[in-house]
């Protein structure tokens, strides 16, 4: 029985990794658009790179 | 570019969304120099919608982002503040053809969201928890003892305790609340069997003992979360239906002083008395006197009339109308709360709050739920202790009924139901704004429709003239491109649709109520009203109820074009099942004696009212409900909003006005009036399923109750009994979608 002491701890490592993902991905916003991203994959422009990020207001703060 | 999307088109600067200006107060700061806008496209359906959307907005420099979102039908842009005007990128969009609406997330919505993630969140803890304990409970079922069965234990108290704790707040805040204000609900069972088994669990634990209910702790939160979730996924969607319908109204006027200058002014801020400019395309922003002026008003967001009205100087015109063909000055009467919309919408929330709180079949059922198993508990506690003499079996009894009893399947029940329901009828065209508004619409026994743009389309449609020469028909439609009253739209269309080319006008004249009149090879080209067009007042008077429009030359009248508000093509099939199910279907309309009673025979209807305004509506409706009838209302204009509010349920069409969607427990789309008797029908299907569930939860505790009480209802019983109920009636729900097509037939 002394395998249980790796095999538990294992499983609910893995769980947890997996209960974290889901939590990530809930927060990121993955699930905002299911229509979307459905649709998305018929348009052929999102197979190419996608263009450089422009400047954002990082870049010099004018204020 | 597929066929489905709308066509490009070159708006009149007037014409978009964005009104005169006053754009910015619906864009945010999100971060210093990046400024956000969300706007509503309700066109929006498909790859290709997306692309051009994103597309045309990434154009612009300054443009940092733009995403389209097409579950919620919304865009988001942003941009370099002070690099790009809202009003351009919404212009950019509204000229691929679709409609924009600016759109302030309200706190509520943000709120709304967070409250599913959290949900979610909840849920997901919940379910990770629920599969961990389990795996270790089955091990201890199956027969692990001593030392492993205790560590067994101990690692699901370590899961469960945070579980537990994190997963159960939002039944834990609903009970306190509820306790609080010295009510029962269903989260006071439900947090006191959560609570009280973990607690005896641990105990147990502690003590080495046999039994531990951890999982089944667990496995409840898990299965009340799936409820709790659907029923919130249920009224988020409810919720974005109606969002932002009623965004659009005027955003201001532009005010003219005593000295001649010109000023901005929101809408808000008129005041009786100030002389306000509208140009041709705009929305009418206050109540008021035409001064100056000749142009055609179109009301249909006030009365659901199609056609346009003609106003001149000293007509009345009223907020919320859109003023078509000239530049009108218009002397304000009324502004802000004292227009005829503000009385309406007024009108409206009254009704609505005399039809009171619908206590629904749950609510029912959860009154008088609680109590009787916190009784139930309690006896099975005083009878063991008094039999026995033994506490801890007692209170282990009494744990033990309240976790068998605890109300798993009733939670699932309905919102699993609903859920499937509004599904249901999304895919078929019909937003379902109210989680309640299925079981009301199951038990209605009164039907009442408003006739223009409900019974019949709403828009006049043409007449297809016996023996027109094409030459004159690329003539009209030569004059007919250049307006917007609907006529001579939909005479364009119609040549357009018949691929006949435009006649080249040297130069073309709008007169406002009038019609138009063009210059072609020296000849004066007229299309326009009866008189304008030089015919008799009364020739070819044989259908007077339709609207016409004739094209003349030289004041030689040549041709004429009848327009009529036909029925919808389904409207006498739909009130011939209202009439054969004893609904006794009624027409109550704004419109004139004449054309009602010629509808209400035409469909089969004995009863009509026709003249009435939305006041008398909604007493008429308000009378049938205090008679003890369950009416369900359809009607689309704002004059049907308080009649709408008023009545038990209420549907509208989604070509309505915005403020009857607005008021309406559900809006279907389409060119038919089906959608209505498919609603009513899954409601009642909805109905029955959800009777059978609360049945089924019934039969289950009769079954299972006995055990606890009994004392032998071992944690390997109550995980069996409780998980299977839970499925039982989630998958009784989901046959509701087997169900559906068959229902869905007209």
């Amino acid at each position: 029985m002394n395998v249980l002491v790796y095999l538990i701890p294992a499983a609910l490592l893995l769980g947890g990794i997996g209960l974290a993902a889901f939590v990530w991905s809930l927060r990121s916003g993955q699930y905002d658009d299911l229509d979307g991203a459905a649709m998305r994959i018929l348009d052929d422009e999102s197979d190419k790179a996608p263009p450089p990020p422009r400047p954002t207001s990082t870049t010099t703060p004018k204020a | 570019m597929p066929a489905c999307c709308p066509e490009p088109l070159i708006l009149p600067p007037d014409e978009g969304a964005s009104g005169a200006g006053g754009l910015d107060r619906w864009v945010r700061e999100v971060e210093p120099g990046r400024s956000r806008l969300e706007a509503l496209v309700p066109g929006v359906h498909c790859a290709a919608c997306i692309t051009r959307i994103e597309d045309s907005l990434r154009a612009f420099p300054a443009v940092i982002s733009a995403r389209v979102n097409l579950s919620t039908r919304r865009v988001v842009v942003e941009w370099l503040s002070g690099k790009a005007a809202p009003e351009d990128l919404v212009a950019a969009i509204a000229s691929l053809g679709y409609e924009v609406r600016p759109w302030l997330p309200a706190a509520e919505a943000d709120a709304q969201r967070s409250e599913g993630r959290a949900l979610l969140t909840a849920l997901a803890v919940a379910g990770f928890a629920a599969a961990n304990i389990m795996l270790l409970s089955v091990s201890v079922w199956s027969g692990a003892e001593g030392a492993t069965r205790d560590l067994f234990h101990w690692i699901s108290a370590l899961i469960a305790l945070p579980a537990v704790a994190f997963a159960g707040r939002p039944f834990f805040a609903s009970a306190s609340r509820a306790l609080s204000r010295g009510h029962l609900n269903m989260d006071v069972p439900i947090s006191l069997a959560v609570i009280l088994a973990t607690a005896m669990s641990l105990y147990e634990t502690m003590q080495s003992g046999a039994d531990a209910y951890f999982d089944a702790a667990v496995t409840l939160l898990f299965f009340l979360l799936v409820g709790r979730y659907l029923d919130h996924m249920m009224r988020a969607r409810a919720r974005s239906a109606v969002t932002g319908l009623l965004a659009l109204n005027a955003t201001g006027a532009t005010v003219i002083d005593a000295l001649g200058a010109r000023s901005f002014v929101p809408a808000g801020q008129l005041r009786p008395g100030m002389e306000i400019l509208i140009a041709a395309g705009e929305r009418i922003a206050a109540d008021g006197a035409v001064v100056d002026g000749t142009s055609d008003v179109d009301r249909a967001a006030l009365t659901g009339e199609p056609l346009p009205e003609v106003v001149k100087p000293g007509s009345d015109v009223h907020a919320g109308t859109l003023n078509l063909s000239g530049p009108l000055k218009v002397r304000v009467g009324a502004a802000g709360d004292d227009t005829l919309m503000a009385d309406i919408v007024r009108m409206m929330e009254a009704a609505e709050a005399g039809r009171g709180r619908y206590v629904t079949l749950a609510e029912r059922m959860a009154r008088a739920y609680a109590p009787s198993v916190h009784i139930l508990a309690g006896l099975t506690f005083l009878g063991w202790l008094l039999i026995t003499g033994d506490g801890h079996a007692a209170v282990l009894a009494a744990i033990s009924v309240l976790i068998i009893t605890c109300p798993c399947a009733l939670g699932l029940a309905v919102p699993a139901v609903q859920v499937v329901a509004s599904g249901v009828l999304f895919r078929r065209g019909i937003l379902l704004k109210d989680g309640t508004a299925l079981e009301r619409l199951a038990g209605i026994d009164r039907v009442v429709f408003d006739k223009t743009g409900t019974l019949t389309r709403g828009t006049p449609s043409l007449i297809p003239p016996v023996a027109a020469a094409t030459r004159d028909l690329e003539l009209a439609l030569g004059l007919a491109q250049r307006s917007r009253h609907v006529l001579a739209r939909k005479l364009a269309a119609w040549a357009t649709g018949r691929g006949i080319v435009a006649a080249a006008f040297d130069s073309v004249d709008e007169r406002p109520g009038e019609g138009l009149e063009g210059k072609i090879q020296g000849a004066r080209i007229r299309l326009g009203s009866r008189a304008f067009c030089g015919v008799d007042a009364d020739a070819g008077d044989d259908d007077s109820e339709r609207s016409e429009v004739w094209l003349a030359r030289d004041r030689k009248p040549i041709l004429r074009f009848a327009f009529a508000d036909e029925a919808r093509n389904d409207a006498a099939a739909v009130v011939a099942i209202f009439a054969d199910a004893g609904m006794q279907p009624e027409i109550m309309s704004g419109d004139r004696e004449a054309p009602v009673a010629a509808l209400a025979a035409r469909l089969g209807i004995k009863a009509f009212r026709s003249g009435w305004l939305p006041a008398a509506k909604a007493t008429y409706v308000e009378a049938l409900e205090e008679g003890g009838h369950h009416v369900l209302m359809v009607g689309d204009g704002i004059n049907d909003a308080p009649a709408l509010g008023a009545a038990h349920v209420s549907m509208a069409p989604a070509s309505g006005a915005d403020i009857g969607q607005a008021a309406a427990d559900l809006v279907f789309t389409g060119e038919n009036l089906s959608p209505v008797v498919l609603a009513w029908r899954l409601a009642k299907a909805a109905e029955r399923v959800i009777r059978q569930n609360f049945g089924l939860a019934i039969a289950y505790n009769l079954v299972a109750v006995p055990i606890a009480i009994s004392g032998h209802a071992s944690p390997l019983i109550a995980a069996i009994a409780m998980s299977s109920s839970s499925l039982l009636v989630t998958a009784n729900a989901l046959r509701l979608r087997l169900l559906a097509p068959r229902e869905a037939r007209p």
